[in-house]
């Protein structure tokens, strides 16, 4: 377990989560390679399924990143963000996955030292949580068969 | 439209414990707008489940309606080979899938809970008990069987203070808001008419009921 | 007379009436109901029996009002709609005349929410209008609500119900009672009454609309027996207005004189409530304080009570 080192999702929003990860990095702040960010126009826009399917595809911990409340660039969807996360967190908790493993968190654009500081926080968090095990049971049984989880979405 | 809600996931997990290979079935029509058995929905508990149940496999389709045979067959090919149905419909349309798939065992996703309306994004409320006799056009178009707690036809009670039903403050009191609606239609001698001993034949009293239309059949 | 009730004798007879009530015990103790009863006896004209009030599981009214009756008072059998459909409750009415019960209270019921069988089921066949006018057709068209002839001699059963003035929407309160009054009631107790304004507010409506002459009016009294449970029933029980005058004088009165202080508030509401016009009786609920009421009827002047006829 020591040298685990944890796969983490960030949804950031473009306007303030992205721009503040910009920042940090033309300021040349580090923050862990952990972090994988996915870039979305508006963190109103990370839905419930796809942070479900981020767990599942072999995620240890998500993030979602939006403006400070009051900034959004779409006048609420930071909001809507922190009700989707309650609730992912439930639905989390539901499916025995740790909702300590899923965090909201408000950052403006120019707050790239403080966005910084919240991934090193957080995949030390993840890293003391250890491995998502959902992912690791998903991993053992896609071994055994080849190709279990292929979506079959039909549309009749 | 007919409102449900998902199961708790312990129910749902002992309900699925025996079986391997399900059809998870969704419903485009009351369930989807009432965000517990659509295409998202389906999604959702598809992932749950997965994160939970690794072995479990999960084929995922969502039909028009699942309370009408055409469809209900449509989704045929995805129930094949199946060891069970997960329905995400309104309790209709899970006895249909139950009906039409005689071999496999057809399990409820949700709890059908009322008839009603979606008061705002993420509120829904009772209004209709289906009692198959209305009588909305003496009572200010607020129905006294489903917003009143007693279903009195001659209320309120006298446990309405301030607009509030007794059982609980939070739920409006049904006749309160018949007699504002009926004074504000200029309609109150309404009021004074005495209801009359209902006839429960036409509810769900006088046994399952059947509409037959001979021009459609 | 349209029925045998001593109660309707006493209403008959222009005598200002008095009932008490009995709360039957959550139990088979036949010996609770005696032990009630015989506090009221002789103080009241006849005592109500209530009918799973709070929807607790207690003794049936109709049970306890026979044991009432065992003892020489005169039941006053509750009946609420929740519990039974329109079958059930002729069934009882039946029995209940039977045995020689001869009023009978018609009510809503307290919705099963309050009491210790919340997942029950509720019944509300009928709604209290509508069983007050299928005892009425039973009694005087000699009919069952299902429209057949009741051949083997019908209930002789004086009938009452609930008017609660204190409730919402207020406009309708008389129009409510006028219902009750075109189903065919007799009689009226209304909720407890503390605030007499208003009272006189809606027994004026009442008045003018000539109700007190279709059915006699009884007024509620419920003696306070401590500031706390004043408080208490004016924040928690719907229904019930408490003005702050009365808190007030509940609260300042010190705690070892509060009982005899809330004996005294409910024999001034009596005295006021024998000089209102369109007011016949008074309808004491001292609940599990049946002590109080010898006291309460002999400090308004309604004792001694008249005789029953036999």
């Amino acid at each position: 377990m020591a040298d685990f080192e944890p796969t983490i999702v960030a949804f950031c929003c473009n306007y303030c989560g992205f721009a503040a990860a910009d920042l940090a990095g033309s300021m040349r702040l580090d923050y862990p390679p952990n972090i994988r960010i996915i870039r979305i126009p508006c963190s109103g826009r990370a839905e419930i399924q796809e942070v479900l399917d981020a767990f599942l595809k072999g995620a240890d911990g998500v993030a979602v990143v939006g403006c400070l409340e009051g900034d959004c660039h779409f006048i609420s969807g930071n909001f809507k963000a922190k009700r989707r996360v309650t609730r992912m967190k439930e639905l989390l908790a539901e499916a025995k996955v740790d909702p300590e493993r899923l965090e909201f968190r408000n950052n403006a654009a120019s707050m790239g030292p403080q966005l910084a500081q919240f991934f090193n926080e957080f995949t030390e968090k993840i890293r003391g949580l250890g491995p998502n095990t959902a992912t690791i049971k998903l991993k053992k049984s896609q071994a055994n068969e080849p190709d279990p989880n292929e979506k079959k979405e039909v549309h009749p | 439209m007919i409102m449900a809600e998902r199961k708790p996931m312990p129910a749902i997990e002992e309900m699925l414990a025996p079986y391997k290979k399900i059809a998870l079935i969704g419903c485009k029509g009351c369930v989807t707008v009432c965000n517990a058995g659509g295409k998202k929905e389906v999604g959702i508990l598809s992932a749950q489940l997965k994160l939970m149940r690794p072995d479990l496999e999960i084929t995922e389709v969502t039909p028009e309606r699942q309370c009408d045979p055409e469809y209900v067959e449509s989704v045929e090919r995805y129930a094949e080979g199946q060891d069970a149905i997960l329905s995400m419909a309104c309790g209709a349309g899970v006895q249909l899938m139950a009906e039409h798939y005689h071999g496999l065992p057809v399990l409820p996703a949700l709890d059908t809970t009322f008839i009603g309306v979606t008061e705002k994004a993420g509120e829904y409320v009772e209004r209709c008990q289906a009692c198959g006799s209305c009588k909305l056009h003496l009572t200010g178009g607020i129905c006294p069987i489903a917003r009143c707690s007693k279903s009195l036809l001659n209320g309120p009670c006298g446990g309405s203070v301030d607009g509030h039903c007794e059982i609980d403050p939070g739920v409006p009191c049904g006749w309160q808001l018949i007699v504002d609606r009926l004074t504000e239609l200029n309609q109150l001698d309404n009021y004074e008419k005495i209801a009359e001993a209902p006839n429960w034949a036409t509810s769900r009293d006088g046994g399952p009921r059947r509409i037959t239309r001979e021009d459609l059949k | 007379m349209i029925t045998q009730s001593n109660l309707e004798a006493v209403f008959e007879s222009g005598e200002f009436a008095v009932t008490g009530e009995c709360g039957p015990p959550r139990g088979m103790d036949p010996e609770v109901v005696k032990e009630k009863g015989s506090i009221l006896k002789g103080y009241v004209d006849a005592v109500n029996v209530t009918d799973n009030q709070t929807a607790m599981v207690r003794m049936s009214s109709m049970a306890a009002s026979l044991l009432l009756k065992q003892i020489g008072l005169e039941p006053v059998m509750q009946m609420v709609c929740r519990d039974r459909n329109r079958i059930a409750m002729q069934s009882d009415i039946l029995g209940a005349a039977a045995h020689g019960i001869h009023n009978l209270v018609c009510l809503s019921g307290d919705h099963q929410r309050f009491g210790d069988h919340p997942g029950a089921k509720n019944v509300y066949d009928l709604d209290s209008v509508q069983l007050i006018n299928m005892v009425k057709n039973m009694r005087d068209e000699k009919m069952f609500q299902g429209g057949k002839e009741i051949k083997k001699g019908e209930p002789r059963i004086f009938i009452g119900a609930a008017a609660n003035p204190f409730a919402d929407p207020f406009q309708i309160r008389v129009p409510r009672l006028a219902k009750k009054v075109a189903a065919g009631v007799n009689f009226i107790q209304t909720q407890c009454i503390y605030n007499l304004d208003k009272f006189g507010e809606w027994m004026d409506g009442v008045c003018k609309r000539g109700l007190h002459e279709k059915a006699y009016i009884m007024g509620g009294v419920t003696p306070m027996k401590s500031a706390g449970m004043a408080n208490y029933m004016a924040k928690n029980v719907a229904g019930i207005d408490i003005p702050d005058a009365l808190l007030k004088r509940m609260k300042e009165t010190p705690k070892e004189e509060q009982k005899a202080e809330g004996i005294k508030i409910a024999i001034e509401t009596i005295k006021q409530l024998k000089e209102m016009e369109g007011v016949s009786g008074v309808h004491i609920m001292a609940i599990e304080w049946e002590e109080a009421v010898p006291e309460m009827v002999q400090g308004a002047g309604l004792y001694p009570r008249p005789a029953a006829k036999a």
